[in-house]
This record gives C-alpha cells, sequence and structure tokens, in this order.
C-alpha cells in the first residue's frame, strides 16, 4: 500500500514518539514576523536558551505595518516597538531579517514561496494560520501560537499529533471568470468550516493540476478556513519550474538531484486516503460570501438565504443577516459596497493583480467607493510596476500602496469604519475582521472585487472577462 | 504543573464557529506581551467601557453572575480562525482554566494545552444540559475530572472526552513541551542529517 506525501513527510521528519504519544517534529523551515513572536523570544530569554536552528528560520514584517506612510518611527507607538521587538530578537539571535526597507519585505506567505524557501517536502511552521499556504508546494505547513512558536526557535521542533489525509479533486476545466479563489470557497462552503478539523487536505484532480503555482496557493491558504490546518498539492513540474532560480533554491546539479527528491516525495498512486471527494470544476461559478465565516457564500447569481431552509444552522444565518443587514432572498449581486480591498496572503499575488488590472483598465471606481490594491510584497509590487499595473490602477481611482497585510485583519491603519460593506480578496469575513466592529466583509476574488470596485456594487465579473482568459486563469 | 481536576462556576457562551478574532480582536495583538488581555475579551460585541468594568451590555462575559468563572462552556468549532496564542491567554488570565464544548479548532486546542488550560468535548446534549443548568443556576461549581473524564454539576454527571496526549500531558504535567523537545537534542540533529534540503542535496 502506498503512501500520502503527508505520511511521507512526517514519517521523514519524525525525531521520536514523546512520552504523551506526540510525535516530536523537525521543523525544516520557521517563518516569523511581528506579531506573534515577542513573547517567544521574552520566554526563550527567562529561561536561558538559543535559537536551535538559526539558519532554518526567517523573518520579515507584514501585519502591523503601514502600508501608505512608513517612515520610521511610525506615528503608532504600538507598531513601532513591535517591530523594534523583532529587529532586536533577530539581531540578537542571527536570525535573517528582510525588514521593512529591505527588498525582500512581504506578507510572510507571499515572500516564503518567491524567494524560494518554501520548498516541496519541507515542515514548515509560522505564527500564522495561512502557514498552510506553504501547502501548495508539496511542503506539510501549519499555523502555531506563540508557545510553539517559543518551542521550535529553542528546539527547532513541535510535538503534534498525526492527521487523517482527506484527498479533494476537482476535475475539469474552470468556465472564464471562476477562479481558484472561487473553488476554495466552494470546497469550504460544501464541506463545512469545521468539516476539515482533524485533516490534512490535499488537492487533487486536472483542475488543480493545470493551476499556476499563485493559483495553487490561494488554495491551500484557505485550507485553514474550512477547520484543516494542512492543505497541499503534490509537487509537480509547475511546481519545479516555479522554484528554478528563486534565490534560496537549489541551482544546478542540485537542482536536478532535488527535483528527484521532490517528485519522490508526492503521494503515491495507491495512496490510502481517510476519505476522497470530487468537485466538478465545470458547474462552479463565481462566489460571494454574505455571512460571517467563509463558508457562508453563494454564487453571485444567487439569493441570501433565509433561516427556515438553513435547518440546523438557522440560528447562525439569523444571526449573520443581522449583523451583515442582509435580508433573506434579497440577490447577492446588486449589494452596494463602500470599499474594495485586493490583497492579503490569498490574493496579493502578481497573476492576481494581472487579473484584476485586466479588469479595470480603461475604466473607472466608482465615485463612493475607497478601492486599494495591495500587493503582496515589495517583489510583486517592483514587477506589477514594471508591468504599468500601478498606472492602471490609479488611473482607474485605486490607490496603490507598499507591501503588507493591510485591511484583511485590523491590525494596522488599513480599517474599515463603521458599517461599511468591503469587497474584499482576503480570507476572513469573521465579524470585526477588518478592524471595524460593525465592519461587513464580502469575500470574493480579486477579479470580482475589481468588478466590484466598478460597478460599485457586486457584480457578476463573467460580463466583464467575455473573451477567453489564456493567463489569468492558467 | 499537574492538571487533574478543575472545580468551579462556570461561563456558557452560546454560538457555533466563534472565531478567535471575536475572542479577541486583532487591535489586541499589537503589544509585545499578553499582561492585560482578559479585558479585552468579545470586547466589540461587549458594550460599554469594558475596560473599566462598567460594561452593561446582556454578554454572557459582562453579566456579574458569572464573574469569577473557571470553566467556560462553548458549542461547536470554538476557538476557529486566527491561531493567535492571545485567546486562550485571554481566557486563561481571566481565571479560565478548563474549557468544555462540543468541539475546538485544532490550534485553539493546542495553543491551550500548551499554556495548561485543558479543552475537553461532551455530546452536544451534555453542552446543552451544563449550560442550562448553569443558567438558572449560576453559582453551581462543575467538576471536571480529566482521568475519570467526566463532569459533575449538583445531580448532573456527563462524560467528557480529550484525546489522550493531552490528558497525559496535562495529568503528568509536561503541557509546557519545551523542555521534553530539548530533552534528547542529538537526536534531533540526527533527523536533520537525512533530510536532503538541510545539507544542500
Amino acid at each position: 500500500m502506498g503512501k500520502t506525501l503527508l505520511q511521507k513527510v512526517w514519517d521523514l521528519h519524525t525525531v521520536r514518539t514523546l512520552p504523551t504519544g506526540q510525535t516530536q517534529l523537525f521543523v525544516g523551515l520557521h517563518l516569523i514576523h511581528e506579531v506573534t513572536t515577542p513573547q517567544a523570544f521574552d520566554a526563550l530569554r527567562a529561561r536561558g536558551w538559543k535559537v536551535a536552528r538559526p539558519d532554518r528560520t526567517f523573518a520579515t514584517v507584514d501585519h502591523i505595518i503601514p502600508t501608505r506612510e512608513r517612515t520610521r518611527p511610525f506615528l503608532d507607538v504600538l507598531a513601532e516597538d513591535m517591530i523594534a521587538a523583532l529587529e532586536r530578537n533577530t539581531r540578537d539571535y542571527g536570525i535573517r531579517l528582510a525588514g521593512l526597507n529591505d527588498d525582500r519585505q512581504g506578507i510572510v506567505h507571499v515572500i516564503g514561496p518567491e524567494l524560494g524557501l518554501t520548498q516541496p517536502g519541507m515542515t514548515i511552521a509560522c505564527g500564522d494560520s495561512h502557514t498552510s499556504t506553504h501547502g501548495a508546494f508539496g511542503a506539510v505547513a501549519f499555523g502555531i501560537g506563540t508557545s510553539q512558536v517559543r518551542d521550535v526557535l529553542a528546539s527547532q521542533c513541535l510535538a503534534m499529533e498525526p492527521l487523517k489525509v482527506r484527498r479533494i479533486r476537482v476535475e475539469g476545466k474552470l468556465p472564464a471568470g471562476v477562479y481558484a479563489k472561487d473553488v476554495v470557497l466552494t470546497i469550504i462552503q460544501r464541506l463545512g468550516v469545521s468539516g476539515g478539523v482533524g485533516y490534512a487536505y490535499e488537492y487533487a484532480g486536472d483542475a488543480i493540476e493545470r493551476m499556476t503555482m499563485d493559483e495553487r496557493m490561494t488554495i491551500c491558504n484557505m485550507s485553514i478556513e474550512g477547520g484543516a490546518r494542512v492543505g497541499y498539492v503534490n509537487p509537480d513540474q509547475t511546481t519545479f519550474d516555479y522554484l528554478e532560480g528563486r534565490p534560496f533554491a537549489p541551482a544546478g546539479a542540485a537542482f536536478t538531484r532535488a527535483k528527484a527528491w521532490w517528485s519522490s516525495i508526492a503521494s503515491d498512486r495507491d495512496a490510502r486516503y481517510d476519505d476522497d471527494i470530487v468537485i466538478r470544476g465545470e458547474e462552479l461559478t463565481p462566489v460571494v460570501t454574505w455571512g460571517v465565516n467563509p463558508g457562508q457564500s453563494i454564487a453571485v447569481t444567487g439569493r441570501i438565504p433565509s433561516p427556515r431552509e438553513s435547518g440546523t444552522e438557522a440560528q447562525a444565518v439569523t444571526d449573520a443577516l443581522g449583523y451583515m443587514g442582509l435580508e433573506s432572498g434579497q440577490p447577492i449581486a446588486g449589494l452596494r459596497v463602500d470599499v474594495a480591498f485586493i490583497g492579503s496572503c490569498t490574493n496579493s499575488r502578481l497573476s492576481d493583480l494581472r487579473e484584476a488590472a485586466r479588469i479595470v483598465r480603461g475604466r473607472h471606481v466608482a465615485p463612493h467607493v475607497t478601492a486599494l490594491v495591495v500587493p503582496g510584497s515589495a517583489s510583486v509590487k517592483r514587477a506589477a510596476e514594471s508591468e504599468g499595473l500601478d498606472e492602471i490602477f490609479r488611473e482607474a481611482g485605486f490607490e496603490w500602496r507598499g507591501a503588507g497585510c493591510s485591511m484583511c485583519l485590523g491590525m494596522n491603519p488599513d480599517k474599515l469604519e463603521g458599517n461599511q460593506v468591503c469587497a474584499s480578496s482576503s480570507n476572513r469575513n469573521f465579524k470585526g475582521r477588518q478592524g471595524s466592529p460593525t465592519g461587513r466583509t464580502l469575500l470574493m476574488s480579486p477579479a470580482m472585487v475589481a468588478a466590484a470596485a466598478l460597478a460599485g456594487e457586486v457584480t457578476d465579473v463573467r460580463n466583464l472577462v467575455a473573451e477567453p482568459v489564456a493567463g489569468g486563469l492558467q | 504543573m499537574k492538571i487533574t481536576r478543575v472545580e468551579g462556576t462556570a461561563l456558557p457562551m452560546r454560538g457555533d464557529d466563534i472565531d478567535t478574532d471575536r475572542i479577541m480582536p486583532a487591535r489586541f495583538l499589537r503589544a509585545v506581551t499578553f499582561e492585560g488581555l482578559e479585558r479585552h475579551l468579545f470586547e466589540d460585541e461587549r458594550t460599554g467601557s469594558v475596560a473599566d468594568g462598567r460594561a452593561t451590555s446582556e454578554h454572557p462575559f459582562d453579566d456579574p453572575r458569572y464573574k469569577g468563572a473557571s470553566i467556560l462552556l462553548v458549542n461547536r468549532n470554538f476557538g476557529c480562525g486566527s491561531s493567535r496564542e492571545h485567546a486562550p491567554q485571554g481566557l486563561n488570565r481571566l481565571g479560565i482554566r478548563a474549557v468544555i464544548g462540543e468541539s475546538f479548532s485544532e490550534i485553539f486546542f493546542g495553543n491551550s494545552l500548551i499554556i495548561g488550560m485543558p479543552c475537553v468535548t461532551a455530546s452536544p446534549v451534555d453542552v446543552r444540559q451544563l449550560m442550562d443548568r448553569v443558567e438558572k443556576q449560576p453559582e453551581a461549581v462543575l467538576r471536571v475530572d480529566l482521568q475519570a473524564g467526566t463532569c459533575e454539576v449538583e445531580g448532573f454527571r456527563c462524560q467528557v472526552d480529550i484525546p489522550s496526549h493531552a490528558r497525559d500531558a496535562l495529568v503528568a504535567g509536561t503541557w509546557d513541551t519545551t523542555g521534553l523537545l530539548l530533552d534528547r537534542y542529538g537526536e534531533v540533529d540526527a533527523v536533520a542529517a537525512t533530510l536532503p534540503y538541510i545539507s544542500g542535496f
């Protein structure tokens, strides 16, 4: 009987079984950022421990930093303190830092892959739940809390319990205007926001195999929104082509040897899965969330559900409708939006920006909409500017910002105000998520956000992408 | 510290899929310590001035009858979303010593375990029973016994479950894992040496 990628990587990284029955798992790459690490470094100091493998640790700043005015010291004293703490901690312990003005800076889940730090077959940990993003490369990557960050800093290991594996095959061609974001939102809607607890999600099928690394990252990124701490795609030629030539990827003969090893850790054909489901790609539509968790979504052509038709979810639906100010039966299309946000670790990569720019080119943002584009990294920003995407966005009335987490999470100056409605390419529509306790988030693909910005309301992007989309969907 | 039993009054917080953004809004993560987080639990859904204790909302965390509770009662998929340890840290600093729920997000469960705060599961029916009883009789004392796998409250007793590794770690006092992971560091180096990406292929 064959093994899954998860089992292979797990076995290769197992140090021993702890007295509690947990696995002591070696962590191949530890990514750190300013928000979830200061207490971990303090704990290290208090106990007199050193960082076990600074050479396997890499830091950047993303969560708390402003995306507009980036002069130091920041006006926000708390943000300044957190950045200064990371600078001090990385200096004291000899950890590489892509700091605010470093040309490698960016959202941790964007820069790990683009620097080639993220590679197939690794175990990767980071104090952020969207670490599942790195699974797109065939790594086993999971989010951890601050005390576990301390564990990894001190020992380069984690105490973990084994996961089951659910294979999710997406088969068939995605229609024009349907993106990776729509695929993963559909998966979460069908399997539920807690359906993945205890599982790693292996994404497979020909639709996934045809996807670019950017698209695979979007899918794996949101695994955690379905309850799965880990999501991955088996590495293939697309993965290898992406990695070749990246700064931290192996080069020359080492790259050839690496490819052989990377191929060997993919799931075997006869691997056994704890669960196996199929999603038909050609049936998918652009999706928009209407509620307060990422599982509460409908097709852009759909109507807001009613509590009566929602069975055991009736109370949750009532609660969500109240928070969102929506009525059952109301079409989601036509819902007025105040803010349009293109960014976050889910959808801020070059291909996302290209696709959004293709839609806004020569058009203009509706007068009542505040629209912003926040590239995922300094490198994405440079690449987009070299293609003139920044000009397209600016001319259309979007703000063009510096790289960071921005309006995804209400931890920096980019926030919703009052009960503004935001069309957002981010990953969470939780109550208060975007920084206003009454703010309302509608999750959708970056192309759909671009379309909503132009229309000033939720609208079906398929009406704007009539021509076949070669690059954008591939 | 060995944790085998948790006793105390309880605080029922109803609702499925309560995410960590709700438990601890992101702006309170903007600090280099966990100190004072207990003052900001569920702050965005509590009205009035929470920080100075004058809140007047209907929110369970504002209800004076549940003040001093050491056991939190929750429903399904509690603590989903962000990996922020600030959520369990805030609860723990408020005085919560155990959480009983229908189910938990994995990251929240792990973040709670590593600070010695057990999250135990009970059936939906039993969780409803416990919540109903506590709402009727907030002064009732719950007794959670991790080894027996039970929760008792004045004339009612139900089964509670926790994965054996977590129970063993709590009972043995080894839930703070760093020491354990450093115990045989030679073996860590040995495993690292077998990984092609560590040696540069």
